[in-house]
Parts: C-alpha cells; structure tokens; sequence
C-alpha cells in the first residue's frame, strides 16, 4: 500500500490509498481522480494516462518500459519528466509518490 | 440523399461484421469512417500486433484480421464512405437524418455506432498561436507537398510520418526536423537516412525541443522552440508541419442526444440500443454491466443488432432465424451455389 498524491493542473491535491499492484493510473480511476482518462485501459495504447513526476520520484521509479516513450511522443504537452501513469505499479517503495497531471489529456 | 436500411459509423472490426450481420440476413448498408482507410483501431494503432483471443484463429495480426473480415464482405455490396466524419443526426419523420462533414446525407431506420473511442484527429500544436495559421502554414497532413517548393519548413515529431516527409522534403526545400527527444520512433531505415542527411547538412536537426511559439501576423514568419534546459531559439519558418500521431476524440457523437458515460454510450444488451430509438453502439464504444473491450464482444453485439435493425427496415415482415450451413436463403446470398 502507497499513499500517492494526484495534484491537478489547477493545483488541487487528492491524496488516496492504493494497494500493490495496482497501477497509478488504477489509482487515480477507482477514486474517481479527474484528469486521468485512461482510454485504452492501461495497455499503453493510447497516452491519456499522462503525468508529470518531479526529478526526486522520477529517478526512484522502476524505470520506463519499452515503447512508453513512443506513446508519450503523442501525449498532450510532454516533457522529460512524463511518464504514462498506467505504466507504473504500486508498491510500498512508492509511498509518498506525487504526480501532476497535465492541463488536459487529448 | 442517400436511402439505406442501416448506416454503420466506424470501419473496424465490430463495424465490418455487423455490416456482414445486416447483409446476410437480407439488409442493405453503408459505412462512414474518418479514417482514410477500413480497418479502424486494427489499422491504425496495430496492423503487425499479433492478436491471440479471437475465437478460432489462434494468432492475427490487426491488418490480418481486417483483411479477412473485408474478404467476408465480399458476396455482399456495401458502400463505405472513407475520409468523412458524421456529423449530425436528426430525426425526420420516424427517420433519422444523418449529414456527414462532406456533406453526404443519408435517410435510415438504423444507425449503428461502432466508433471505438471516437473518432481519430491529429494531436495537434499546443501553442495558441498556431489555431490561426492552420491549413495556411501549420498542418497536420500533406495534400500537395508543391507548396513547400523552396521553403523553409519545420516538422515536429519522432514517428514515421515525421521522419519520411522530413527525407522527402529534404530534395525541394529547407527543412528542420525537430523532436523532443534523441531517440526516435520511425523505422530504422529512416532514422538512419535522416542522421545522414543532416551530417550532411541537408536537413537541420534539433532534439530535445519543442514548439513554444509561432510568430507572424498575416503569415507566420518564425517559430521559437525552447530546449529541455529551457534555451529557446528562433528559427525562420514559412511552414510547421505536426506528426504527433493521432488521438481518439468522441467529437460530434455527444450531441446526438445518447446518454454517455464518459466517452461510452449506454445500451441494452437485448438490442444494444442507446436511449434512443433506432440508434445503436456497439463495441469499444459501448457501455453496459460486464461490458469487455473485446474485438469477439463487438461481433456478438452487432449480430444483435442487426436483428434489431431488421424490424425498423422491415417492419412488415418477420426476421426468421437460419444457420448458413443449411439456409439457401442465406447461401443464395452469399453467392453460394448449390
């Protein structure tokens, strides 16, 4: 279990439980998180999971998957510090994890 | 005004076996799709995916799947209307009236959405800047590449379409290619090419950038593009061409009056029709409990709603159940001779 904090472009925080295994992107959707889409459900199909994650998390995560970077080539303004929330599974090292989602999705 | 039993918006593979579903049981259709060619989500995000839960056919690729679905239309004539996005739907007289962005204009009984998530646009710039030079100086797909004869032209994007035109135009005009990061997605062949061509100085190669500004009053005279470190330069463009990829956009489908959530349309799972009569959706596009976002899901739901197309088609007649193996019915329409 991690406590992760979603942080909406407009600076609202939602801080929730979310257990092993899950995605942060599962995440953000079962406690009805606005700003994460999540089209294609989580099979790296689309970029509509897209979130930022400061330097500090960004080096902690499990690093990137192949392909992960190709789809965020399509996602809505991203930068170095994007990751797609769908590829990142939870895990008690992930506790106090934040993530900014962006202006919009598509 | 174009008079059909059933109108199908969505090429994919659920749209293509309905359009099966409604010919073989006596039905006339057409399909619309935005895209420019059939095959919907298998075509466009993976022809050479293998695909393996289709019932019987242990392992297909998207383009596979899709070539054998069109095979199976083949004993029928259907009409499909490619490169055009539906855009209204109204009732007329117990009918719906459907206009296309094109401008084509259907009268039916039936409407079947079999749209996926919507349909598919270019991810287009963010800057604000660029809405207005759009289809003058900034596009997000060539029709005449003549007009960039001599120019300077900056294309966005790491993919194939990025990669391929920035090699094609390379021979005629000034080109910049630029991308927000050092790998890129395109075929090797092509990465490759283009590292050659900018060694030799033929096309300008900038990474790790992306736009931050197009400037220019009538016309767009530069673009600023700004680093990862934040840098930003200026480079003198006459044309931005954008190749992101396409994103899936609901569009026009939310003012039709369907009752959505999120971007699904709720049916029933007799009919699978939506809240309102007439109009069906099936597949991705679909909501109702248990729904799975299965290509074998898609075709169950649009064998149900074929036959719920037929009493609004034929509402004098009655639908009757056949197997193909031992109807001459259906195998008369199947082109089957016995």
């Amino acid at each position: 279990m991690a406590k992760i904090t979603y942080i909406e472009h407009n600076g609202k925080l939602h801080t929730v439980d979310v257990s092993n295994g899950l995605t942060v992107m599962e995440g953000a959707v079962q406690n009805d998180i606005p700003g994460i889409d999540a089209d294609c459900g989580g099979s790296m199909a689309c970029a509509t999971c897209h979130v930022y994650v400061k330097d500090d998390w960004f080096n902690k995560l499990p690093s990137k998957n192949e392909g992960e970077d190709d789809m965020i080539d399509q996602a809505f303004e991203p930068n170095k510090n994007s990751r797609l929330s769908c590829q990142i599974q939870v895990s008690d090292n992930l506790d106090g994890l934040k993530v900014y989602l962006p202006e919009k999705q598509i | 005004m174009i008079n059909t039993d059933v109108l199908i918006i969505g090429a994919g593979p659920t749209g293509l076996f309905a359009a099966h579903q409604i010919n073989l049981i006596g039905l006339k259709c057409e399909i619309v799709d935005n895209l420019d060619k059939i095959g919907g989500q298998c075509i466009e995000l993976y022809p050479d995916k293998p695909i393996y839960d289709i019932p019987a056919v242990p392992e297909c690729t998207g383009e596979e799947l899709t070539k054998n679905l069109i095979k199976q239309l083949k004993p029928f004539d259907i009409k499909f209307h490619l490169n055009e996005r539906v855009d209204e739907v109204k009732k007329v007289n117990e009918k719906w009236e459907v206009k296309t962005n094109k401008g084509t204009m259907f009268t039916t009984p039936n409407i079947i959405i079999a749209g996926g998530v919507g349909s598919f646009e270019p991810r287009k710039f963010s800057p604000k800047e660029c809405e207005k030079f759009e289809n003058k100086s900034v596009f997000y797909s060539i029709k005449d590449k003549s007009i960039f004869n001599g120019k300077k032209v900056s294309i966005f994007g790491g993919g194939d379409s990025a990669l391929d035109w920035a090699i094609e135009l390379s021979n005629t005009s000034s080109v910049n290619l630029i991308h927000r990061r050092d790998e890129f997605r395109a075929a090797q062949a092509s990465v490759d090419k283009v590292k050659e061509l900018a060694n030799e100085g033929k096309i300008k190669l900038l990474t790790k950038y992306q736009l931050k500004n197009a400037n220019g009053s009538e016309k767009l005279e530069s673009i600023d593009i700004m680093h990862d470190d934040k840098n930003i330069i200026n480079l003198k463009s006459d044309f931005v061409l954008g190749f992101f990829g396409l994103i899936m956009q609901l569009g026009p489908i939310a003012n039709w009056g369907l009752n959505l959530n999120k971007k699904t349309i709720e049916v029933d799972t007799e009919k699978f029709e939506t809240n309102q009569k007439g109009i069906y959706a099936i597949g991705d596009i679909c909501n109702y409990p248990g729904k799975l976002k299965l290509i074998l899901s898609g075709f169950h739901e649009g064998a149900l709603a074929a036959r719920a197309c037929f009493k609004l088609a034929r509402p004098n007649e009655k639908y009757r159940f056949e197997f193909t193996t031992t109807s001459s019915n259906l195998k008369s329409r199947l082109g089957i001779k016995e």
